[in-house]
């Protein structure tokens, strides 16, 4: 039942006539890859039957945790008395950070700095939110009332929440052993900025502010927590994203080699845009919790402490200048980006501030660029992994500079953006900061997103509104998409010599596997934990192929069991390293399977290993098609008769493919790194109106154009672009964590937290163009996050446009809509002057 | 002063069967459907009535779960998502459409949705599709950016879904 | 995110109902729909020793005509009124305005007199009940009262309702037939406003003008729909309200919304 999906595949080949059994049959090449499958996820999830982690059994005896945190941004725990929330029936125990501290160690972090954080707070409260102390129970209703029982005596301290003021003199510091909140700072150059800077005939400036937000799953964090005494290993079942970078930072803080933390994660989950990471702290306080308990211990986080603290995207204080030509080229760049991590550096951050480091000159020939990276600390939330990584925040400082250099110059902005673009025929590119683009082209994707009419009707809108007195504007943006992350960006935080000292990373390691049963039944395991995008499907359509089977045919499981399973250090969900690299090693694994199969039915078929393909389920000579055994004959070989196998053929049929590109190399000496495998692109335009009335922000049309190289399922690459763009508006109009100056958490509830629902989203008109990566077999780059980067400054420079403003704080609410349209207000009786 | 409250015996009718159950006055219907009963096709997101993945049909009508308690349930008609497909296991014609229009990535909010248009289009089974976007507005989902929701509900009510009734009353 | 212990009671009528809340008083709630109510019940904003479930006491749902007046039993949901085939031609006003109560979803469990009880400055139909001046059907072991809305509404989420009250009805005037118009600002469809406007045409010439979550409780005028200097008499109102801040919102914004959202309601009524 592999029907085709119709909707989002304009003219694809092979997606809208015949039936892909006939197609298989055809032998073409890649029959499966490349087409809009319907999702094999579906039925169970669309019936009721899904599988996620609060859905499962759990051991008999399973009692159930609820964490207490701090109401305090900074404090002192000067006492904590448990003892009325023991004598109430049901409670086990009440677990406080002195517990912890004597059982386990602070979690790794990326910077030498005395800042140690364990999974509860020791002695002292840092945010709102902070966890510190576990009530276990017998059920979560009785955790909640004994968690009202236990009286904790806090010191208020003073708080610097507002990042500016965090690395300002005299600011209260959020470790006093680190001696500032300015936790690291680098600075780098690339080219001769000085030199640009000098020979500018102008010199543009701004300073932009990227919000805190995050793209808060559905699903909440759930974790099931064994401790199994006799083996001294913890066995946990959590949502956990990836990167399994965090694998052995669990392990350390619990005093134990990895072999000894068994990690396994759910068949579906409930979404994650990169927060699912941040379940790690509590998979090692609820394992430590079901160690002094000696029962296992269940936790199903609520949206309150979700909200209050589960993750955010970091916030950046940007302060950018070009130094432009008076015809508009971009000669050099200077880039201040301030990062406020919150309380903590949790692993793997400082990620979303060096994530990008290759690509800071983004769509542009930019060669001179000088760039400091400043992560400052303070008494907020610790940051960790969201949509985008770290792209919204650069392209928001870009792509907000060119909109300004064409306002001050007088020019188009989007011909500003042809003027510095990345002329085509330059691919593979490296940017001044030492990024490989591998394909693309640019300045024709450009020309085809507003051909058709599509900006003279963009144009014609603005014409016509702005001609009646309203308030309508035109935002561009481009966006170089990264997917699949190099392990070694992140030691770009550190000098040469301390790379050298801590010795060289690099590369990205994807796995796959897959297996054949004596029946010749396919079955697949990877190394990501999907959380809805399909990778079962896609997955499925990428072994079909090598196989010669049809989807329905690949079992695939990619429930992660750390004890059992193919997985490395970049292992997981994030970063776009799906398409660009595990749907790569599934690949690699089924050819490795296919050649095996090959060499077995040459002999059974008396040809050579070069004249046999798989194709409709058999095993056959090309030049003979008559010539032919069935798949599973040819396959159970290998299980039920070795003797019969080629000398050179091992018995059995598991294959396990890794694929680490070459092109992932370490930070050179001069700081050039290749951040990721594979670059896409983006181009998005958009025409907004501003309602005087509402002070809102209407979208009235929005252009995404993309090129992620091959597309594997077009369906599913569209839905990962509409839902990033949703993300995007909700960034660009809706979503913020906001804190008072007292460093209260105001945005707890959905009601304050503002998630767009279907009315507040406009349509979105998508094209593809399609550059195939030249650095992985399957051509496909990551798609996923490109429009989280993209329309927030898209929005941006069209409100910008629309009211002649030069600062945008992000989201625009009404609010700053009304602080940037309002002057003063008119005297009493004066009516409304505007 | 914390005191539980005795258990109360509550028995309803879900998808169909009779079923009984214990809950202190307290237990949400949520847990009671999910723990309970074992129906884990329900979803809990937010506790507090905003993100609509608890939506069930209460005596017919689509309701917020979390904003309920399973001693207010005794002798009611309560429908999950569970209920939906035929006694075959197979898909009514909405849920094919879901499928077909790539209408759920997560599927961790999509229960809740079928369960609102379950309500929604037996009431009126030809609205506008400004009519499905307000009722849609009754929910978050953060995966699918919505669009192809609208389009699978339009697609039904349009009559292009294959047809097979989606569960009338 | 669960809820404290509480007693439930599910009383088959008003006299069961008024008798169980006698008994607890202050430290009881009368549970009807719920939408307000067990979010925070669930965030452990509240302590009820008691909840008492009238959805179950035949006697409180009715709609029906009384004279003057549509009265709408307390145990009546936003949806069914809303779908009261009869609304439009009664009461206009609730018409135009309930379609903006939260969602489908919600409306189809929560209460039309639950909305009332909570008293929300911003809510669309204790605005309503305000602008038609209707009034609130109260009972307790001591006999029944009524008041008018503007003394039932005593300020953000506060009522004059005893301790001992329930609410058994809410009374909307049908006398009130002229084009209704209605409209908010909110950061999404279905959440609470940040300004509401409701206007309603009345005889000669003039408008009834009504608004919330400008200030702690809804604020009704007259204007003259022609005529006047309408800028400024809603310019003078503005300036009037106790306009409050909230995250969404600046007392000053809040001023702007009454100034420049009123006329477009205002106007509707014109065409």
């Amino acid at each position: 039942m592999n029907d085709v999906h119709d909707q989002a595949t304009r003219g694809r080949p092979s997606t809208d006539s015949g039936a892909p059994e006939a197609l298989a049959k055809t032998g073409a090449a890649r029959p499966y890859v490349g087409r809009s499958l319907h999702r094999r996820e579906d039925e169970a999830l669309l019936t009721g039957a899904g599988r996620y982690a609060d859905d499962l059994p759990v051991p008999p005896g399973t009692l159930v945790a609820y964490v207490l945190r701090s109401p305090h941004p900074h404090a002192l725990i000067r006492s904590i008395d448990s003892a009325a929330a023991l004598d109430l029936p049901g409670v086990s125990a009440v677990i406080t950070g002195q517990d912890i501290a004597k059982l386990s160690d602070p979690f790794l972090v990326a910077v030498k700095e005395p800042i140690p954080q364990w999974s509860l707070a020791v002695e002292r409260v840092r945010y709102v939110g902070e966890p510190v102390a576990v009530i276990v129970a017998s059920d979560r209703y009785v955790a909640e009332d004994a968690a009202e029982l236990v009286e904790i005596d806090y010191e208020p301290l003073p708080v610097v929440i507002d990042p500016l003021a965090a690395v300002g003199p005299d600011a209260v510091l959020v470790h006093e052993a680190v001696g500032t909140n300015e936790l690291s700072r680098r600075d780098f150059v690339y080219g001769d900025p000085d030199a640009a800077f000098a020979s500018a005939d102008r010199i543009v400036r701004l300073d932009v502010e990227f919000p805190r937000h995050s793209y808060t799953p559905m699903e909440c964090f759930v974790v099931v927590a064994e401790y199994r005494r006799a083996e001294k290993s913890y066995d946990v079942l959590a949502n956990f994203q990836g990167p399994f970078s965090a694998h052995p930072v669990m392990a350390r803080a619990l005093r134990i080699p990895g072999s000894k933390l068994r990690l396994r994660t759910p068949p579906d989950s409930g979404g994650s845009f990169g927060v699912k990471l941040s379940v790690f702290p509590f998979i090692v306080l609820m394992g430590l919790a079901a160690r002094i308990v000696g029962r296992p211990v269940k936790w199903v986080e609520d949206r309150l402490e979700h909200l209050l603290a589960a993750s955010t995207g970091p916030n950046r204080f940007t302060k950018v200048e070009a130094a432009v030509k008076a015809d508009g080229e971009i000669t050099g760049l200077r880039l201040d980006q301030l990062e406020d991590y919150g309380a903590f550096l949790r692993a793997p951050m400082p990620g979303p501030l060096y994530r990008m480091h290759g690509a800071l000159t983004g769509a542009y020939s930019i060669r001179n660029l000088a760039v400091a990276n400043r992560i400052v600390l303070t008494n907020k939330a610790p940051a960790a992994l969201n949509r985008g990584f770290g792209g919204p925040q650069i392209y928001l400082a870009l792509e907000r500079i060119v909109q300004r250099i064409g306002v001050e110059l007088g020019m188009d902005p989007l011909d500003v953006m042809r003027r510095n673009l990345i002329p085509a025929g330059s691919f593979p590119y490296r940017t001044a900061a030492g990024a490989l683009y591998d394909s693309g082209d640019y300045p024709r994707a450009l020309e085809i997103a507003t051909g058709e009419g599509r900006l003279e009707d963009l144009r014609r809108r603005r014409d016509e509104a702005r001609a009646q007195g309203r308030l309508y504007g035109i935002g561009y943006a481009a966006v170089v998409e990264p997917g699949m992350s190099n392990m070694g960006y992140l030691s770009t935080l550190l000098p040469l010599a301390a790379r050298e000292r801590s010795g060289p990373k690099n590369g990205a390691v994807s796995m796959a596997t897959v297996n054949i049963d004596p029946l010749g039944a396919v079955s697949v395991t990877a190394d990501t934990p999907a959380q809805g995008q399909g990778h079962i499907t896609v997955l499925s359509q990428i072994v079909a192929d090598q196989l010669g089977l049809t989807p329905d045919e690949i079992t695939v499981n990619l429930e992660i069991d750390t004890q059992k399973d193919q997985w490395s250090i970049a292992s997981g969900n994030y970063s776009c390293r799906f398409s660009p690299g595990t749907a790569v090693a599934a690949h690699l694994a089924a050819q490795k399977i296919r050649d095996k199969l090959a060499r077995i039915g040459a002999k059974q078929l008396n040809v050579l290993p070069e004249d046999v393909e798989l194709s409709g389920g058999k095993v056959r000579s090309r030049s003979n098609p008559d010539n032919a055994l069935a798949f599973g004959r040819v396959a159970g070989t290998a299980h039920w008769s070795p003797i019969m196998l080629p000398e050179d053929v091992e018995p059995g049929l598991r294959e396990t493919a890794v694929w680490s590109p070459p092109e992932l190399e370490p930070p050179t000496s001069g700081d050039g790194i290749n951040t990721s495998l594979t670059y896409g692109f983006v181009f998005d335009m958009c025409g907004i109106e501003v309602d005087p009335v509402t002070f809102q922000v209407r979208i009235d049309r929005y252009v995404s154009m993309h090129d992620a190289g091959a597309l594997l399922n077009p369906m599913i690459a569209e839905g990962q672009i509409h839902g990033a763009f949703v993300q995007g508006v909700a960034t660009a109009l809706y979503e913020e964590f906001l804190y008072d100056e007292g460093g209260g958490f105001q945005t707890g509830t959905f009601a304050d937290y503002v998630i767009p629902t279907v009315c507040e989203v406009p349509k979105l008109e998508i094209i593809h163009m399609e550059s195939p990566s030249p650095f992985t077999p399957l051509g496909a780059k990551g798609l996923g996050e490109g429009n989280c980067m993209s329309v927030p400054v898209c929005v941006a420079n069209a409100i910008a446009d629309a009211l002649g403003v030069t600062d945008v704080r992000l989201p625009v609410t009404p609010r700053r809509i009304h602080e940037m349209l309002m002057g003063a207000e008119p005297e009493v009786g004066a009516g409304d002057a505007s | 002063m914390i005191e539980q409250k005795p258990k109360q015996r509550v028995t309803l009718t879900l998808n169909g069967r009779k079923v009984t159950g214990d809950a202190e006055p307290r237990l949400l219907l949520t847990d009671f459907i999910r723990h309970t009963l074992g129906a884990t096709g329900t979803h809990v997101g937010c506790e507090h009535g905003v993100c609509g993945c608890c939506t069930v049909l209460i005596d017919g009508v689509a309701s917020r779960s979390c904003l309920a308690f399973a001693v207010q349930m005794d002798g009611a008609t309560i429908e999950t998502v569970e209920s939906l497909a035929d006694d075959e296991g197979r898909m009514n014609a909405l849920q094919e459409a879901f499928r077909r229009h790539h209408a759920l990535q997560c599927g961790f909010c999509t229960a809740g949705i079928l369960m609102s248009f379950t309500d929604f289009l037996r009431r009126k089974p030809d609205p506008t599709r400004e009519e499905v976007v307000d009722i849609l507005g009754g929910h978050l989902c953060r995966c699918t950016g919505y669009t192809n929701i609208v389009d699978a509900v339009m697609d039904v009510v349009e009559g292009h879904a294959p047809q097979r009734d989606i569960g009338a009353a | 995110m669960k809820p404290r212990s509480f007693d439930y009671h599910r009383p088959k009528t008003i006299a069961e109902a008024v008798e169980a809340l006698a008994q607890h008083g202050d430290d009881a709630r009368i549970l009807a729909g719920g939408q307000s109510l067990i979010p925070m019940l669930n965030f452990r904003l509240l302590e009820p020793v008691a909840l008492i479930d009238i959805r179950h006491v035949p006697e409180l749902d009715h709609i029906r005509l009384d004279g003057d007046m549509l009265e709408v039993g307390a145990a009546v949901t936003q949806n069914r009124l809303l779908a009261w085939p009869d609304l439009a031609r009664h009461v206009p006003l609730l018409a135009v305005a309930m379609p903006w109560v939260g969602h489908f979803q919600t409306r189809n469990r929560g209460t039309v007199c639950g909305s009332i009880a909570h008293a929300d400055p911003s809510s669309e139909i204790p605005l309503s009940l305000a602008m038609l001046e209707g009034e609130v059907v109260l009972q307790s072991p001591r006999g029944r009262r009524v008041l008018k809305a503007s003394e039932f509404q005593t300020g953000m989420l506060s009522t004059a309702r005893d301790s001992d009250e329930m609410i058994v009805a809410a009374r909307f005037p049908t006398t009130f037939t002229g084009k209704a118009a209605f409209r908010e600002v909110a950061r999404r469809h279905g959440d609470y406003a940040i300004v509401a406007v409701g206007a309603l045409r009345l005889p000669g010439g003039e408008a009834l003008v009504g608004i919330g979550g400008a200030s702690d409780r809804p604020v009704v005028r007259r204007f003259r729909l022609d005529g006047g200097d309408l800028g400024a008499e809603l310019d003078a109102l503005a300036w009037e309200l106790e306009t409050y801040e909230d995250l969404h919102a600046s007392p000053r914004m809040r001023r702007d919304l009454v100034r420049r959202l009123a006329p477009t309601v205002i106007s509707e009524l014109r065409s």
